[in-house]
């Protein structure tokens, strides 16, 4: 029962890092009826700003606050990813928002090689140590981070993992709260519905829409910062395989649906995780990629997903 | 007119002729400067360089100087098969010095071989890649071999009645060496509680150590590339595991601490050459090779040096740079001493050496045995 449970906390920490990605897919599609592809390379620009940020940031606050200083790195790079979302959109996808989506679902892949490749040709295209910048003390520490806690008995749960629930939670939280509770997410929803009937009702569009960004993309930078804690070897092109595995989760809690996006991430994190524990280990990325394709056969809206009738 | 363009002609292919009838013999690098496995690449390339700036700065070989010309394979699959006809076709070099890693190396080594251009592999470990062609050299140790002495370590020193086995699918030198531990650590009495696998590239092992975990393993071989024994080791940590990791020559890279950190403590693996070696060959070699680089060369460097100097010492031999005559003064190089140890060819076109059994102490490789073959 314990090893279940085990497997079962092990699926349900990569559940929600792709659970963090997957929300900025969804709000995106959700407003704009668009498949941001650049969001998972977001992804990676927030890994490396905590790469960056790691060796100034984290000695701030010492050895003994290294939590702290973690959380400083996951604001850091929130910061930088919603800049960089607003960016993107404000110069890729505004000027086409007129023309046919497929023209925008082209220039995102367009978005996504740019950073891809960019970031290969800015970085060094070799994977990094995350944490290579910060002082060795402070390294052994965040490792540390990552060993079992006593007295669960045969369980394993890391300070990091909690930390990592902890942080997914939270965002989840503040954003359902923005979401549902403020004007901005009021003006969000309104454009979900009816772009220019919000517009009519006074809605700036653009602004929502960049605000809209920002906040997935500060949820994909905060995303990579708890993934390279947890698998700490990054490299300009790690944001390619979560990040379709996300859209998966996407699609498959139902696609422009917030919860669903969530219960998506947490659903693929554990059968990627069941699925890898199994004889059938090695085709565990074919299982995931599989699962989209059932969805999109059998019910293209997802789980939570509502039934889109055709209006003609 | 018609006779002006062909005189034109005739004048251009005169004067590339003897353009390559010139001074410098092509020598042809295929290496992993990039991605997943580039500190295997740029170590063999460093001493490879360093091997070519010697010989040249002697004299070069036959009175010509070594031209090497060094292509990236970016730790990519796919890619060996352009870059070798890039090199034999347009470069035409009158050798390949390449890969380190197997699955690269049973690329590129066909090309060669059906082009008669002598390949010398550095470091690739699996016996499939010299049974190829008599064309394919290498001049390192076999998985054969590696699979033994692991298994003996483990059975002998680390004292393990049980193993458990994380394979690299995607890796030929990965599953050739993960058979030859079994192979060995059933044979001499241990027995195999556990084989799970991964691919190259994955970065989540969870779910394989759980269940390694379970089934108890005294040790667990990790015959894999340095970019994912990292991670597995971390991830095996942080899941309290408590048994040492094992795992061969995969593991020699300086980002292998670099990422994995105090994870990797206790842990063992085999390698080819160890830069603490007191002899004065391998001091020269460190101290000469920390004066060009500034940094302490590791076995891929080792190798890559020597292999250089094999093909240069070949060159010279056969007194030319013509495939047959040159394949046949590798094949017989006899008790070349190298950095990496006394060299001789066999007639598998591999060598016999010995290997060392580094173990990982406070973040620094520190050799702990010997094993002759």
């Amino acid at each position: 029962m314990t090893h279940f449970l085990q497997q079962l906390l092990n699926g349900l920490s990569l559940g929600s890092l792709y659970a963090l990605i997957a929300l900025g897919y969804t709000m995106v599609y959700g407003i704009l009826r668009f498949i941001n592809f650049a969001h998972g390379d977001v992804f990676m620009i927030g890994a490396f700003t905590g790469y960056y940020c790691a060796g100034w940031l984290l000695p701030l606050f010492g050895v003994d606050h290294v939590g702290f200083g973690l959380i400083g790195i996951v604001l850091a790079a929130m910061l930088v990813c919603a800049v960089l979302g607003v960016l993107i959109e404000k110069l890729a996808y505004r000027p086409l928002r007129q023309r046919p989506k497929l023209i925008s679902l082209i220039t995102a892949i367009g978005v996504s090689l740019l950073l891809e490749y960019g970031g290969q040709f800015t970085f060094g295209p070799d994977p990094k140590a995350f944490l290579d910048k910060a002082p060795d003390a402070i390294r052994d520490r965040v490792q540390d981070l990552g060993l079992p806690l006593d007295g669960l008995g045969d369980l394993i749960l890391s300070p990091l993992q909690l930390m990592t629930f902890a942080i997914t939670l939270a965002l989840l939280g503040a954003l359902v709260l923005i979401v549902k509770k403020t004007r901005l997410g009021l003006a969000m929803r309104a454009i979900s519905n009816n772009p220019t009937a919000a517009a009519l009702m006074g809605v700036n569009n653009d602004t929502v829409i960049s605000f809209t960004f920002a906040l997935g993309s500060a949820l994909a930078g905060a995303s990579g910062i708890l993934f390279a804690l947890s698998y700490p070897s990054i490299d300009p092109l790690m944001g390619l395989l979560p990040g379709i595995k996300a859209f998966v989760a996407a699609v498959l809690g139902g696609i422009g649906n917030l919860p669903g996006a969530a219960l998506g991430g947490i659903l693929l994190g554990l059968i990627e995780n069941f699925v890898g524990a199994s004889a059938f280990s090695t085709y565990r990325d074919a299982i995931t990629f599989g699962i989209l394709i059932l969805i999109l056969l059998f019910r293209p809206s997802g789980i939570l997903g509502r039934k889109q009738p055709e209006k003609v | 007119m018609r006779q002006l363009s062909f005189f034109s002609w005739a004048l251009l292919g005169i004067l590339t002729l003897t353009a390559h009838a010139a001074d410098a013999i092509n020598i042809g690098e295929f290496a992993s400067l990039t991605g997943g496995t580039a500190s295997f690449g740029q170590s063999s390339h460093k001493g490879t360089q360093l091997a070519i700036d010697e010989i040249n700065a002697a004299g070069g070989v036959l009175g010509r100087p070594l031209n090497l010309i060094t292509e990236d394979d970016q730790s990519k699959a796919g890619e060996p098969s352009s870059i070798l006809q890039k090199l034999i076709n347009n470069d035409h070099v009158v050798a390949i010095l390449g890969e380190i890693a197997s699955s690269r190396s049973l690329e590129g080594a066909p090309i060669a071989q059906s082009n008669q251009i002598p390949m010398i592999s550095p470091g690739s470990t699996n016996p499939k890649v010299t049974q190829v062609g008599d064309y394919i050299f290498r001049i390192c140790f076999l998985d054969e071999f590696q699979g033994k002495i692991t298994a003996r370590y483990s059975l002998d020193t680390l004292h393990a009645k049980t193993a458990a086995i994380l394979t690299d699918v995607k890796q030929d030198y990965s599953t050739g060496l993960a058979e030859f531990f079994k192979l060995n650590f059933t044979t001499g009495g241990g027995k195999i509680v556990s084989e799970k696998s991964y691919s190259s590239g994955d970065k989540d092992f969870r779910a394989q150590l759980t269940e390694i975990k379970s089934a108890k393993p005294d040790v667990i071989f990790v015959p894999g590339y340095y970019n994912e024994v990292a991670p597995i080791a971390i991830q095996s940590r942080q899941l309290g595991i408590k048994s040492p990791m094992i795992g061969g020559d995969g593991w020699d890279s300086p980002d292998l601490v670099r990422i994995g950190g105090r994870a990797l403590e206790g842990n063992f693996f085999s390698n080819h050459f160890t830069p603490n070696d007191s002899t004065p060959t391998v001091h020269n070699f460190v101290a000469k090779y920390q004066a060009k680089y500034g940094d302490i060369p590791d076995a891929m460097a080792a190798l890559g040096y020597d292999s250089a100097k094999i093909l240069a010492d070949a060159i010279r031999r056969a007194g030319s740079t013509g495939g047959p005559a040159l394949r046949q003064a590798i094949a017989a190089t006899k008790n070349f001493a190298g950095v990496t140890g006394t060299i001789t060819i066999n007639a598998q076109r591999n060598a016999d050496k010995s290997a060392v059994i580094i173990g990982i102490r406070e973040k620094q490789f520190v050799k702990v045995a010997v094993m002759q073959p």
